[in-house]
């Protein structure tokens, strides 16, 4: 918290421990940080603001999330037939 | 040392069944004695119970502890695993078991694949099972781990291989 958000994501090595999913199944911290980096794009980008904090969370979901998780929700975002709020 | 112990507990036992065997002394007039033997039931209760949350707690916390430098994500497939190393790239490769035709004398039967999984030494390094379409297992008995791979969930479970080295 000390650190910028540009140090963390330089100094990125993987996904940190997380509070909020602190248990064996990490299903949901990777399907979170995958909505939480999609409605900051969206919400800085309708300010007109700049996206780089975004990243962080890009670099947590694509350490976590299975790769084709990722496409199939990447296509369904592409389709607008994503179930989760963004 | 246990031994020695079982062996004194084991006399001791013997010599308090023999000397109430054998006594002349019999008491007739006690019934019933409804206060202690209500003190010694709900007295050890209470102190297993203090017992109990405190190791159950630390059976939490000690998931918990875990400062991971990598991050693998183990896909089962029917039949083989799939291993995406993604925290800088997305690289990711499968791992096929080496039919038992074709192994090379050394090998160890129904153990090798052709690529293996591939960590550094002494790091502590999160896996993340999951499975593409039934249920598999994830197992490293050499490392101490299994965990189940359930399609549509992520496992996590952490180790650090302390020595450099081929774990089945």
């Amino acid at each position: 918290m000390s650190d910028t958000v540009e140090e963390k994501i330089k100094n990125y090595r993987t996904a940190p421990f997380d509070a909020r999913f602190p248990n064996t199944n990490q299903t949901r911290n990777c399907y979170q940080n995958y909505l939480d980096f999609h409605r900051c794009n969206k919400a800085l980008s309708a300010k007109d603001q700049d996206v780089a904090p975004c990243e962080w969370y890009q670099r947590v979901y694509k350490s976590l999330c299975p790769m084709s998780w990722v496409s199939k929700w990447d296509e369904q975002i592409e389709d607008g037939s994503f179930a989760g709020k963004i | 040392h246990a031994l020695m112990i079982v062996f004194l507990i084991s006399t001791l036992v013997l010599y308090i069944i023999v000397a109430m065997v054998s006594t002349k002394l019999t008491n007739k007039y006690i019934l019933d004695s409804q206060e202690i033997e209500i003190i010694w039931t709900v007295l050890p209760a209470i102190i297993l119970i203090l017992i109990a949350l405190p190791s159950l707690r630390i059976l939490y916390l000690m998931d918990e502890i875990n400062n991971p430098l990598l991050t693998i994500k183990a896909v089962g497939h029917q039949w083989y695993w799939s291993y995406e190393y993604t925290d800088y790239e997305d690289l990711g490769f499968d791992a096929y078991m080496i039919p038992t035709q074709n192994l090379v004398p050394g090998q160890f039967r129904l153990l090798e694949a052709d690529h293996r999984m591939v960590i550094p030494v002494e790091s502590p390094i999160r896996v993340l099972v999951s499975a593409d379409d039934v249920l598999h297992s994830w197992a490293v008995p050499a490392l101490g781990i299994k965990m189940d791979a359930v399609p549509g969930r992520l496992n996590q479970t952490a180790f650090i291989a302390s020595r450099p080295g081929v774990f089945y």
